[in-house]
C-alpha cells in the first residue's frame, strides 16, 4: 500500500478499480474507519508484537509447553479445528461437481475460498508452533519420513491447498479480467475436485491417526482404532455446519453485492444442508457407539472423563442431529443456522478433547497443560488476519455473484 | 534387502502416486518378516543393586557436555532431588528416582531412567523427516540437522523420554540419551553411565545374552526378583531392560503399555492410502459420468418435447 501513490499516477484506473474498490486513495482510506476495523486494529496491535516475541525469544517464554506436554492449542485448536472446519470446500465441491447438485453450486466459490483460507491460516499458525519454522519444507524436499502419519498430513495438506487454489483461480482471473487463463482453470476444476476428495479423505482422517501412536497417553474413551473414521466423519459434519454459518453470514454482510439475492433460495438450500448435517451427525453418533463397543470401554463411562465424553457425544453430536432433523421437518431455517453454530462448537470441543483435555490424562493436575495468554493472543491474531483476508477478497472478487462479463461456469 | 528401492516404492505409495504400481512389485518386504537386529547391544539394570549415588547422572552430563553440570561430590551429597519423581529434560538425559520399598521401608529402591532404545521405536515412526534411526547395534539416534521441531516424537514416546530445548529460540533440538553411540561406534567403549557405576547395577552386553543373564539371576535367587524382565517384550522389546524386587508399577514403570510395537498402531491406516487413490477417483468419475448422461438425456427429452409441440 505504501507504493500506491506512485503507481496511481501510472495506472490510476487499474489500481483504483481493483484495489480501492473504485475509490480514490483518500476516499478508500476514509472508508476504512469502521468499528470493525477498530477492533481489528486493537487485536493486531497486541497480536503482532506477540508473534514477533515468539519468533525472537522462542517457544519457552511464549508458551506453556513442556516436555510432558509438547502440544498445545496451536496444534489442538488452530491446526486440528482449523482443518476440520475448512472441510466445507471439499464437501460442497463433491456435492456440486461430482453428485451434480446444481442448486448448491452458488455455495461452491465461498466454500472453496473459506476452505483455502482455513488451510492456509492453519498452516501459518502451525509455523509458529514448529521449533524451527524455517524448515517447514523439509518433509517435501530434504528428508522423507514415509512411515510417519504426519508425513502424509504434510504432503496432503500442501497438495490440497494447491487443489483449492486451482478451484479458486477462476474467480481470481475474472477479477483480473483474464479470459483465457480463466477458461483453463475452469476446465481443471473437476480434476482438482476429485483429487481434492482423495486428499481430504486421507488427511482429515490422518489428523486423527496421529493419535494412534499414543495409546498410553490418550484416554481410552477417545483412543480408538476408528479414530481415522471419526475424524473424517466429523470433518464432513464440520464442513457442512461451517458452510451453513458462512453462507448466512456473508449473504447478510455482503448482501449489496448480490443483485438477484433470493433469500428463499438460500433458505431452501440451508434446509438441505441441515438435512445433510443431520444424517452425517447420526452416522457419526452410531460410529462413536460402535467405537465404544469395539474398544469395550463402556466401564470408563462412569468416571469424570466418562461424563465429559457423554457431554460430547450426547450433547454435541446426538442433540444437534435431533435438532437439525426437527428443524428441517418443520422448515425452521433459523434453528438450522443456530444449530450449525452449536455443531461447530461441538467439533472444536471434540478436537480439544483429543489433543488437550483427555490427553495425558494419567498425569497429576499440576503437570497438565493449559494455554499461556500469548498462545491465545497469537491464535486470535492469526484468525483475525484470516478474516481480514477473507473480507478483502470478498469485496473484490466475484465470489458470491456471477461476474457480469463472463458466462456462468458450466459443469 | 535393497532398502533404497523399497523406500522409494514406499515413498511413492505413501503419496498415493503409484497406486497402480504397488500390485506389480515382486516380493514386497514387510518389517514383520525382516529379521531385525539380532546382534544389538543392550543394558540390564538390576534395581535391587542400585545405591542411588547418581554418579551415572554426573557421568552422562560430563560425557555429553550438558549444561548446568555440578561436581561429582555435589551429586552424591544432594538427596533433595529424590523428593520428587523426575523425568528427562533438555539438560538431563538420565535421572535416578527413589521409590519406597514396600518390602523393607528402610531400604528405598533407586531406579535409573533414560531412553529405552526400543526395538521398533515410536519416535522414529512418528518423525516426518526421518531424524531418528535405530542402529543395528542398538542405539536409537537423533539427527538434529533434519529436525523441524514438530515434537511428535515426544508425544509418541511411550516412556516420555525425548525433551525439547524450549528456551533456544533459533536452533532448538530434541534431546535424549544416545546410548553413547559416539563412544560405542568409534572407540568400542561402553556407555559412560555403565562404566562409572560403583556397584555394577548395569550390565552392558549383547541383548540376547542379557536376557539369558536376567533369567539366570531370577532363577538363582528365588524371592529376590519378581519374575519379569521389563523391556524384554514391552512395546515390542527394548535394548535397556530392568529387573526388580517389587512389581514394576510400584517403581515408576508403566505396565499397561502392552507388547505391540508403537509403529504397528498406524500401519493399518497408512496401508489405506493407495486403495483410496484407486477407488475414490474411479467412483467419482463414475458418478460424474452418470450425472452427465442424465443431464444429456433430460436435454434430449426436452428437445423432443419442444419439437413435437412445434410440429403440432
Amino acid at each position: 500500500m505504501d507504493s500506491a501513490p506512485v503507481t496511481m499516477k501510472l495506472e490510476s484506473s487499474w489500481v483504483q478499480d481493483k484495489l480501492f474498490l473504485g475509490m480514490t486513495w483518500n476516499d478508500y482510506l476514509r472508508s476504512q474507519f469502521t468499528k470493525f476495523n477498530a477492533v481489528v486494529a486493537i487485536i493486531l496491535l497486541v497480536g503482532i508484537p506477540v508473534i514477533i516475541y515468539r519468533l525472537v525469544f522462542g517457544l519457552g517464554p511464549s508458551t506453556n509447553l513442556s516436555d510432558n506436554n509438547p502440544w498445545g492449542i496451536w496444534i489442538g485448536f488452530d491446526m486440528l479445528c482449523g482443518v476440520a472446519l475448512a472441510a466445507g470446500g471439499f464437501v460442497i465441491g463433491t456435492a456440486v461437481h461430482i453428485f451434480g447438485m446444481k442448486e448448491y453450486s452458488f455455495l461452491f466459490r465461498p466454500a472453496v475460498l473459506t476452505g483455502f483460507l482455513g488451510y492456509l491460516f492453519a498452516i501459518i499458525a502451525l509455523t509458529f508452533d514448529l521449533g524451527r519454522y524455517y524448515r517447514l519444507p523439509y518433509p517435501m524436499f530434504v528428508s522423507w519420513g514415509v512411515s510417519s502419519v504426519l508425513f502424509l498430513v504434510a504432503w496432503h495438506v500442501a497438495l490440497y491447498l494447491s487443489c483449492q487454489f486451482v478451484e479458486w483461480c477462476p474467480a481470481i482471473f475474472e477479477w483480473l479480467n483474464m479470459k483465457k487463463a480463466r477458461k483453463i482453470f475452469i476446465k481443471a476444476t473437476l480434476g482438482a475436485t476429485i483429487f481434492g476428495v482423495c486428499l481430504s479423505m486421507l488427511h482429515q482422517s490422518a489428523l486423527g491417526s496421529i493419535f494412534l501412536l499414543m495409546p498410553e497417553k490418550l484416554h481410552p474413551l477417545w483412543y480408538s482404532d476408528y479414530i481415522p473414521l471419526f475424524f473424517f466423519m466429523s470433518a464432513v459434519v464440520g464442513g457442512i455446519a461451517m458452510t451453513i454459518m458462512e453462507s448466512s453470514l456473508s449473504h447478510r454482510i455482503f448482501s449489496k453485492q448480490i443483485k438477484d439475492h433470493d433469500p428463499e433460495h438460500l433458505d431452501r438450500v440451508t434446509l438441505g444442508l441441515g438435512k445433510a448435517a443431520s444424517v452425517c451427525l447420526f452416522a457419526y453418533f452410531f460410529m462413536k457407539v460402535i467405537g465404544l463397543a469395539h474398544g469395550n470401554t463402556w466401564s470408563y463411562l462412569d468416571s469424570s472423563y466418562g461424563y465429559l465424553y457423554l457431554v460430547e457425544v450426547l450433547g454435541f453430536v446426538l442433540l444437534p442431529a435431533l435438532i437439525f432433523m426437527y428443524a428441517v421437518q418443520n422448515n425452521l431455517v433459523n434453528w438450522v443456522r443456530n444449530c450449525a453454530i452449536f455443531t461447530v462448537l461441538g467439533i472444536i470441543f471434540n478436537r480439544l478433547n483429543h489433543s488437550i483435555i483427555a490427553f495425558n490424562w494419567h498425569l497429576p493436575l499440576d503437570e497438565r497443560y493449559y494455554p499461556h495468554w500469548m498462545e491465545v493472543v497469537l491464535s486470535v491474531t492469526v484468525i483475525t488476519i484470516g478474516i481480514l483476508t477473507f473480507q478483502w477478497i470478498m469485496n473484490r472478487m466475484p465470489i458470491l455473484y456471477d461476474h457480469p462479463d463472463f458466462e456462468p461456469e458450466n459443469h | 534387502m535393497d532398502t533404497s528401492r523399497r523406500d522409494f516404492i514406499r515413498v511413492l505409495t505413501g503419496l498415493g502416486v503409484t497406486a497402480s504400481l504397488s500390485g506389480v512389485g515382486t516380493a514386497r518386504a514387510d518389517s514383520g518378516v525382516l529379521p531385525g537386529f539380532p546382534n544389538q547391544f543392550g543394558v540390564l539394570v538390576d534395581t535391587t543393586v542400585c545405591i542411588g549415588c547418581r554418579r551415572c547422572e554426573w557421568a552422562c552430563k560430563e560425557w555429553n557436555k550438558l549444561p548446568n553440570q555440578k561436581t561429582l561430590r555435589e551429586y552424591e551429597r544432594d538427596q533433595s532431588v529424590f523428593q520428587k519423581v523426575r523425568r528427562t529434560h533438555d539438560d538431563t538425559y538420565t535421572v535416578v528416582n527413589r521409590f519406597e520399598n514396600p518390602r523393607d521401608p528402610s531400604k528405598p529402591i533407586y531406579v535409573k531412567k533414560q531412553c529405552m532404545h526400543c526395538y521398533e521405536p515410536g519416535c522414529a515412526s512418528s518423525c516426518f523427516v526421518k531424524a531418528f534411526t535405530k542402529r543395528p547395534i542398538g542405539p536409537v539416534t537423533y539427527d538434529a540437522s533434519l529436525c523441524v521441531g514438530c515434537r511428535y516424537c515426544m508425544a509418541a514416546c511411550p516412556f516420555d523420554i525425548p525433551a525439547y530445548q524450549y528456551y533456544n529460540p533459533w536452533t532448538p533440538e530434541v534431546t535424549k540419551c544416545t546410548f553413547c553411540f559416539d563412544r560405542s561406534s568409534q572407540e568400542g567403549q561402553i556407555p559412560a553411565c555403565v562404566s562409572i557405576c560403583p556397584v555394577e547395577t548395569m550390565t552392558f552386553g549383547k541383548r540376547t545374552e542379557l536376557i539369558d543373564l536376567a533369567r539366570k539371576k531370577i532363577g538363582d535367587n528365588p524371592g529376590r526378583y519378581v519374575n519379569h524382565i521389563y523391556g524384554e517384550h514391552e512395546v515390542g522389546g527394548t535394548s535397556w531392560m530392568y529387573l526388580s524386587a517389587v512389581p514394576f508399577e510400584k517403581i515408576g514403570f508403566r505396565t499397561d503399555l502392552g507388547n505391540v510395537p508403537i509403529p504397528t498402531m498406524s500401519k493399518p491406516f497408512l496401508s489405506l492410502v493407495s486403495p483410496v487413490f484407486i477407488v475414490v477417483p474411479a467412483l467419482a468419475m463414475g458418478l460424474y459420468s452418470f450425472k452427465k448422461r442424465r443431464d444429456q438425456l433430460e436435454k434430449d427429452d426436452l428437445k423432443k418435447a419442444l419439437e413435437k409441440k412445434e410440429a403440432k
